[in-house]
C-alpha cells in the first residue's frame, strides 16, 4: 500500500473509532414547537454527555405513531427514545415494550411531577414514561366582544349560559364566529371534545360490561347541542376545523370563544403569532350536568422502548429533558411563556413564569382536577377523560368522530349518527371480544 | 381570423389553461415558502415582502443535503437495478414470448393492486432480521421490487414495436442474444427506455410510505424530510411550504433536463 494511501486510512479509522465510542441515542418525536425547542437545545446534552451522540427522527403525529407503533410491536429496536402520549403509555407498557422507569435519581425530583400527570403515564402503579409537556383544556374568550355586548363571564360557566353568549356575539358581518369548536374527525381531534361534553352531560364510551352507550340520552343532548351550537353560531365550514384550524381562526379574531387545549394559551398571548393577545380573557372549560371530565389531560411523554440498545444512555437523556434544569434552561433562553407547560409544580411556584403567563394558575388547577380515573358520572370499567385506555380507540374514536362529523355537515341527522355509531362500536367491541 | 386560426388559437389558450391550473399548487407552494407563518395562513395575497426565514429555520432543524443525498442513490440506484433486471425479462418476453407470457404479464401488474401497508409487518420483519433497516440499501430493493412491474410493462411495449426483423437480421450477421440487445435493441429503443428509468426515478423520489415506515435516521430520503414538518399543533405551512420547494427542486430541474426525453419516449411507436 501506498503510504498517499494508508495515512488518510489511518486517519479515518481513528476518527471511525472514536465515533463508534460514542453511543447513539436515537430519538423520535413530534414536531409540536415545544419538541423543537428541545432538539435545538439538545446541544447543551451534548456538549455535557460527550459519550452520548443524539440522532433526530422528527414526524408529524399521526405519521409518527404509525411508525412507533410498527417497530414497537415488532421489536425493531429502532429507536431509544420514542415520544409517546397518555393514551399509549400504559397500553405499551401493559405489553412489555416500554422500560420501566423507577428508582428515579433524587436530583431529578420525581416528586415534583404533577400526580395526575404522571399517573396517566403509569402502568401498575410504575411510570413507564416521563412527562415532557401537559395539557388540558379551557374556555378562550374575546374580552373586548363581551364587554360590548354587555356579558359578564362567570366563574365556572355552564353549556347553556355559552350557549346564550354565543347567539348574542354571533357576528358573521364582521367575520366574527360566536364560538369555535374542533370539527375535524379524529379520535384525538373532535373526539377529544365530544367526549368531555359527553361527559359532562352525564354520558360514558362504555357500562361495566363494555357495551357502548352512544345511543343514550346523554350523548343525545350533548351531541344535539354541539351540532346546534356550532351550526347556528360556528364559523362557516367548522367540519374541517381541528386545533390548528381554531387556533389560526381565534388568532386572527374570528371566534368570540373557543374551548380548546390549554397549550394554546401560550401562542394566544404571543403578540408576535397573535391579533388578540391584549384583548384575550380564559375562563374553565364549561360544565353542563356535571363537572367530572369536563376538562380533558393530554401529555407529550419520553419513553424508553424495551428493544432499544442504548437504555442507560436514554434514560440520561430523557430525565434531563423532562428534569427541572431543562425548564429553566428554556425560560432562560428561549422566554418563560415557550416553557414546556403541565409537568412540575415547580414550573408553577416559580414567579417569572407566574409572570410571563397569567394564566399558569388556571391551567394548574385544570390539570390537577383532571382525573382519569373518575371522569364521568356513572362508573366505568376504562381510563381516561377524553380517551378509553383500549387499544380498539383509535379505531372506534376515529370512525365515531366521522359520524359526529357528518351530523355537523348535516350529512346525516344526529339520531343516524348516533344509531350507526352505536351499531359500529358494538360491533368492533364483540370483535375484540370484549362483550361475550 | 379565419377559422382555423382561430381553432389553433382556442386549442393554445386551453392549454396554457390547463398547464396554469396544474402549475399553480408548485406556484402557491414556492410562494408560500416565502412568506411568513401568519402571512401563510392568512387570507392568500401575491403582495407580500418575501422572506427567507423559513429556509434558514428548515435548514437549521435537519440537513438537507443528507436527505437530499438519500433519495439521490435510492432513486436512481433502484432505478439501474430495475432497469438490469427488466431489459432482459422484457426482451424475453417481447420477442420469444410463450402461451403464458400475457399471464405473467398480467399477474405482475396484479402485485401494484395490493396496499402496502398489508404487507409492511413482514417486510419490516424481514428487514430487522436482515439488519436492512434504515439502509440506503434496503430501500434500493424495496423500490426496485416496487417498480419492477410498471419498468417491466413499460419496455415490453416499447420493445414490442420494433421490428422483428431487425434483430433476426442481427442474428443472421453472426451477433449473440447479449450482443443482439446491446448493439440493437438497447441503441433503437433508447427514448423509450430513457423514460422508463426517468418515470421510475420519479416514483422512487416521491415514494413516502415505505420510505418514512423503513428507515430512521441513517437512510432517510427528501419524503421523511417533508414529513418532519407538518405538524398538528402551531403554524407551520410556510416551513413544509420551504422544505417542499427544496425537496422537489432537484427532480424538477431533472425534468426539466429530461424533457425531450420523455415526451420521446411516451409518444415512441404512437404513430406507425
Amino acid at each position: 500500500m501506498k503510504l498517499s494511501y494508508a495515512l488518510p486510512l489511518a486517519g479515518m479509522m481513528a476518527v471511525s473509532s472514536f465515533a463508534a465510542h460514542a453511543e447513539t441515542v436515537t430519538v423520535a418525536t413530534v414536531n409540536n414547537n415545544d419538541m423543537v425547542i428541545m432538539q435545538r437545545l439538545s446541544d447543551a446534552f451534548e456538549k455535557s454527555h460527550p459519550d452520548i451522540n443524539l440522532e433526530w427522527v422528527v414526524l408529524e403525529e399521526n405519521v409518527l405513531r404509525q411508525r412507533l407503533t410498527t417497530d414497537i410491536a415488532t421489536h425493531g429496536g429502532q429507536f431509544d427514545v420514542m415520544t409517546i402520549g397518555t393514551y399509549e403509555a400504559p397500553i405499551w407498557a401493559e405489553r412489555g415494550w416500554l422500560t420501566p422507569l423507577t428508582d428515579l435519581p433524587a436530583d431529578y425530583k420525581p416528586d415534583d411531577l404533577l400526580k395526575p400527570v404522571i399517573d396517566g403515564l403509569s402502568y401498575e402503579d410504575k411510570p413507564y414514561a416521563l412527562p415532557f409537556y401537559a395539557e388540558s383544556s379551557m374556555m378562550y374568550y374575546r374580552k373586548d366582544l363581551f364587554d360590548k355586548a354587555g356579558i359578564e363571564m362567570t366563574e365556572q360557566p355552564t353549556w347553556d349560559e355559552v350557549h346564550d353568549w354565543a347567539a348574542k356575539l354571533n357576528d358573521p358581518d364582521h367575520d366574527v364566529a360566536g364560538i369555535c369548536l374542533r370539527g375535524k374527525p379524529g379520535w384525538g381531534e373532535n373526539m377529544a371534545f365530544v367526549t368531555t361534553l359527553v361527559n359532562t352531560y352525564g354520558g360514558r364510551w362504555f357500562d361495566m360490561d363494555w357495551k357502548p352507550e352512544i345511543d343514550s340520552k346523554a350523548w343525545h343532548e350533548a351531541i344535539n347541542f354541539y351540532v346546534d351550537l356550532l351550526k347556528n353560531y360556528g364559523p362557516a365550514g367548522a367540519s374541517s376545523n381541528g386545533f390548528n384550524e381554531n387556533l389560526a381562526l381565534f388568532s386572527r379574531g374570528n371566534c368570540a370563544m373557543w374551548v380548546d387545549a390549554t397549550s394554546a394559551a401560550g401562542k394566544l398571548y404571543n403578540p408576535k403569532e397573535s391579533k388578540v393577545a391584549d384583548k384575550l380573557g380564559f375562563a374553565p372549560a364549561p360544565v353542563a350536568a356535571t363537572p367530572k371530565g369536563s376538562h380533558w389531560l393530554w401529555s407529550w411523554a419520553l419513553a424508553i422502548p424495551s428493544s432499544s440498545d442504548a437504555k442507560d444512555a436514554a434514560r440520561e437523556f430523557i430525565t434531563w429533558a423532562t428534569s427541572q434544569d431543562y425548564i429553566k434552561m428554556v425560560g432562560e433562553k428561549e422566554g418563560w411563556t415557550s416553557v414546556p407547560p403541565g409537568t412540575r409544580e415547580s414550573t408553577y411556584a416559580n414567579e417569572k413564569y407566574q409572570e410571563a403567563a397569567p394564566f399558569a394558575d388556571f391551567v394548574l388547577d385544570a390539570i390537577r382536577e383532571a382525573d382519569p380515573t373518575d371522569a364521568t358520572l356513572k362508573p366505568v370499567p376504562y381510563t381516561g377523560v377524553q380517551i378509553v385506555g383500549i387499544p380498539e380507540f383509535q379505531a372506534i374514536g376515529t370512525q365515531v368522530g366521522q359520524m359526529i362529523a357528518a351530523a355537523l355537515t348535516g350529512e346525516m341527522s344526529v339520531d343516524q349518527a348516533l344509531s350507526s355509531a352505536q351499531r359500529a362500536t358494538q360491533r368492533t367491541m364483540e370483535r375484540a371480544g370484549y362483550i361475550k | 381570423m379565419n377559422p382555423s386560426t382561430l381553432k389553433r388559437f382556442a386549442i393554445g389558450l386551453l392549454a396554457w389553461v390547463i398547464a396554469f391550473i396544474i402549475f399553480f399548487p408548485i406556484f402557491w407552494m414556492v410562494l408560500t415558502g416565502f412568506k411568513t407563518e401568519v402571512e401563510a395562513v392568512s387570507d392568500p395575497s401575491l403582495i407580500f415582502t418575501p422572506t427567507l426565514d423559513s429556509y434558514a429555520e428548515v435548514q437549521q432543524r435537519a440537513d438537507y443535503f443528507k436527505f437530499a443525498w438519500n433519495s439521490v442513490i435510492v432513486s436512481f440506484g433502484s432505478t439501474l437495478l430495475a432497469l438490469i433486471i427488466a431489459i432482459p425479462s422484457a426482451y424475453s418476453m417481447a420477442f420469444l414470448p410463450t402461451k403464458r407470457t400475457k399471464g405473467t404479464l398480467l399477474w405482475m401488474l396484479s402485485t401494484k393492486m395490493l396496499p402496502p401497508v398489508g404487507v409492511l409487518v413482514p417486510i419490516y420483519l424481514l428487514f430487522r432480521d436482515t439488519g436492512l433497516l434504515d439502509t440506503c440499501t434496503g430501500l434500493v430493493i424495496v423500490y426496485t421490487l416496487m417498480n419492477l412491474p410498471i419498468v417491466v410493462w413499460m419496455l415490453y411495449t416499447f420493445f414490442k414495436d420494433l421490428p422483428k426483423d431487425i434483430l433476426e437480421a442481427g442474428r443472421m450477421d453472426g451477433a449473440s442474444t447479449l450482443q443482439e440487445v446491446l448493439y440493437l435493441l438497447m441503441p433503437l429503443t433508447l427514448p423509450g427506455i430513457a423514460s422508463t428509468g426517468l418515470l421510475s426515478v420519479i416514483l422512487s423520489w416521491n415514494e413516502a410510505f415505505w420510505s418514512l415506515n423503513l428507515t430512521t435516521s441513517q437512510a432517510a430520503p427528501l419524503t421523511a424530510y417533508i414529513a418532519s414538518f407538518s405538524s398538528p399543533e402551531g403554524l407551520f405551512w410556510a416551513k413544509l411550504s420551504a422544505a417542499s420547494t427544496m425537496a422537489i427542486a432537484p427532480i424538477l430541474v431533472f425534468g426539466w433536463l429530461t424533457q425531450k426525453q420523455m415526451v420521446r419516449g411516451l409518444t415512441f411507436g404512437a404513430v406507425k
